[in-house]
């Protein structure tokens, strides 16, 4: 029973973070937007050599994700600052683990959106070849973006309400995506360039034990962040 | 005539907190028990909002116990917000959302159904603007939709900070009848105001804090007893 | 009902040095100590001839790095079960040393590593790990350069701190794979018995300097938190700090 109730809050929440993000129209747009200037970028800094820029396109893909993501993951908790409204919400009765779940299924939904525009971007400016394999290559994407996104979401409940949060966030999760992406990056190049050494699955077994270990450390400390 | 208690709505002693160095409230004593409207009277800055989070959980005490109902607000701060419902100065709405989004989201977070928001709407004076996002409303109207989440939680301890801030003489109306109607049934509520006048025909005291401690009670004929405060204790 | 000035819980203390200067000459002392016969003792490596001695004091700076965030791990789990403000700013003591070894185990690793193999970085395991474990550290010092309320900055400080340290196996591990399937030579592992003396002493005196100086900074830390409370409670005319 109690689980239903906090997946109810859960749902709520992460309807409300969706929600107003549509209505504000800027945010997703100016998001991606900047994603694929990332993308462009560089472009410029390792072309115009189609091969050259093959080979790098799985890195600068999720670094542009990355980059862009920073900007989500603070602007997801902007609704609650803007009004006090983070008050009121951390009152509420019930599990702050509903909070985080809400929050992270929201950002979930931008980051995997905003992905899927940079991707096809990335594809046509970088001449990426779609391996025959491309479900295994949906399911490392979708790996790397739960890893990405719970971090981020996690980080940010914490930059998002400090000064200097630009700087702050990227400070705080870089250095802790580094086996995410490391993992995500390496089982996507194997993945594109054919999977030689068979070593994908390795890498995508791995994503999925990082993505489950930060899970569950982020749902653990979420409280001691969002209560004080 | 003591209340028992475990009827004691609020029970708080010895309740101190400092913000970095600053001591803001420094030993706070109160007791009150179902069904009492206390007001909190004082100056800027002397602490007044600073209890009221405490007794909330908002805010961790540095020094002394509060129990809300029985339950202790540090170790037992879940069943606590069970009982609550706080009202900040700042109204804590969505402005991208419509009136009713705020209300129903509300109600999926105090675990009430939807049914009832359409209710309050109507209580509040708001039905008729329900869909138009709260961005658009006057502050008078945001405080009202504030007050419409209130009624939704249901809470056996209303906090009160200075609620009556905007609010038309309709708007006061409003609020005073919310507050009866709240402990005639046995409600608590401690209102956090700078000046009695709209408050005056609920409360049934008032309490004035002054440099974070208690300086003087009154009771409902608003009759001043200062309680002296000792040169050395300064 | 009034109350006079109430007590600090867990009141922060002056702490009154005794024994640990001592100490410290000992630790300093005993570093020199260990130097100089390390230095001595240990023959020409047979490639890289006298540059082995930088080894002395990298290894050892990399042994500690490992260590320090063990401590901010420990003491960060410390303050979230007790909140006592003392474990927080013990931690913080500790990361701020662990940064400064971290720091100086990539630099020597680099100026190791140009005469060695002719390039200054080489992305293997232990040195980019450190590298990361730098970084993770400087994340966890300016969040709390960047929060005023103290006990949101302990709380979160322990939270990130946690984190951190759980990473930082994390990372190691995943650049050893990262390098191993690039089927990239790994650094030499493997110490000849020759220099295993030095290391071990030098080891010991890393340890020794490196308690020195986490305690001392400590310390600092314990006399502002104190002071702030003094001048405060002066100000006010309260009864000052008392003692718990």
């Amino acid at each position: 029973m109690s689980l239903q109730r906090d997946w109810r809050r859960a749902r709520a929440i992460a309807w409300k973070d969706l929600t107003a993000e549509r209505r504000s129209k800027a945010g997703f747009n100016a998001v991606t937007s900047l994603a694929i200037t990332i993308l462009v970028l560089f472009g410029f800094a390792l072309g115009p050599d189609t091969r050259a820029v093959r080979d790098a396109a799985p890195g600068v893909i999720w670094l542009a994700a990355l980059f862009a993501g920073v900007l989500a993951f603070n602007r997801s908790y902007q609704s609650e600052l803007d009004g006090g409204a983070l008050e009121q919400l951390v009152l509420y009765p019930g599990s702050r683990k509903a909070i985080y779940a809400g929050k992270l299924l929201a950002n979930f939904v931008f980051v995997a959106l905003m992905l899927a525009v940079v991707i096809v971007a990335g594809i046509i400016l970088f001449q990426v070849v779609i391996p025959s394999e491309w479900p295994s290559l949906l399911a490392i994407i979708l790996f790397g973006t739960i890893g990405l996104v719970t971090l981020g979401t996690f980080y940010a409940a914490m930059s998002s309400r400090s000064r200097a949060r630009e700087v702050l966030l990227p400070l705080l999760l870089f250095p802790m995506l580094v086996p995410v992406l490391l993992a995500a990056m390496e089982a996507t190049k194997s993945l594109l360039g054919g999977n030689m050494m068979g070593d994908a699955g390795a890498w995508a077994r791995l994503l999925i034990v990082f993505d489950v270990v930060f899970l569950a450390a982020t749902f653990l400390a979420f409280e001691a962040v969002i209560e004080v | 005539m003591s209340p028992s208690p475990i009827a004691l709505a609020i029970d708080a002693s010895g309740i101190a907190r400092r913000f970095g160095v600053t001591w803001v409230l420094r030993g706070i004593d109160l007791r009150v028990a179902g069904g009492e409207v206390v007001g909190l009277l004082g100056a800027n800055g002397t602490g007044k909002s600073t209890f009221l989070r405490i007794v909330g959980t908002l805010l961790r005490p540095h020094a002394g116990t509060v129990r809300v109902c029985g339950h202790d607000v540090v170790k037992d701060a879940d069943s606590v917000r069970e009982l609550v419902a706080y009202m900040a100065h700042a109204p804590g709405l969505y402005d991208n959302l419509t009136a009713r989004e705020n209300l129903r989201f509300a109600a999926a977070m105090l675990d009430r159904r939807d049914k009832e928001v359409d209710a309050v709407l109507e209580r509040v004076g708001l039905i008729d603007v329900g869909n138009e996002t709260v961005r658009a409303f006057s502050s008078g109207m945001q405080r009202r939709l504030a007050i419409g989440r209130l009624l939704l939680a249901r809470p056996r301890l209303l906090l009160l900070d200075e609620p009556y801030s905007n609010l038309d003489q309709s708007g006061i109306e409003l609020m005073n009848a919310v507050i009866s109607d709240h402990a005639d049934a046995g409600g608590a509520a401690v209102v956090v105001v700078h000046e009695i006048a709209p408050a005056a025909e609920v409360l049934d005291r008032t309490v004035t804090i002054t440099e974070g401690r208690i300086a003087g009670q009154a009771d409902d004929d608003h009759e001043r007893t200062l309680i002296p405060v000792a040169a050395s204790d300064r | 009902m009034t109350t006079s000035a109430p007590p600090i819980a867990g009141a922060i203390v002056a702490p009154r040095t005794s024994r640990w200067p001592i100490f410290g000459w000992f630790a300093f002392l005993f570093l020199i100590a260990s130097q100089v016969t390390a230095i001595l003792i240990s023959p020409p490596d047979r490639d890289m001839g006298h540059l082995e001695k930088i080894l002395y004091v990298h290894v050892p700076a990399a042994w500690m790095t490992m260590l320090a965030p063990l401590t901010v791990l420990f003491f960060g789990l410390r303050y979230l079960w007790q909140r006592r403000e003392q474990d927080d700013l013990l931690a913080a003591a500790a990361a701020e040393v662990a940064a400064a070894f971290a720091g100086l185990t990539v630099i020597l690793g680099m100026i190791w590593a140009r005469p060695t193999w002719g390039v200054w970085w080489t992305w293997d395991a232990r040195t980019t790990s450190t590298l990361v474990l730098f970084f993770i550290l400087a994340g966890y010092l300016a969040l709390r350069a960047l929060i005023d309320d103290p006990d949101r900055r302990a709380q979160w400080s322990a939270v990130v701190g946690i984190l951190g340290a759980i990473n930082v196996p994390i990372v190691y591990m995943s650049v050893r794979w990262w390098r191993t399937i690039h089927q990239i030579q790994s650094s030499p592992s493997t110490v000849d018995p020759a220099y295993v003396i030095g290391l071990r002493l030098n080891a010991f005196a890393f340890l020794f300097l490196m308690i020195y100086f986490i305690r001392r900074r400590y310390e600092a830390a314990l006399m502002e938190r104190a002071a702030e409370h003094a001048a405060r409670a002066l100000a006010l005319g309260v009864s000052g700090v008392a003692n718990r």
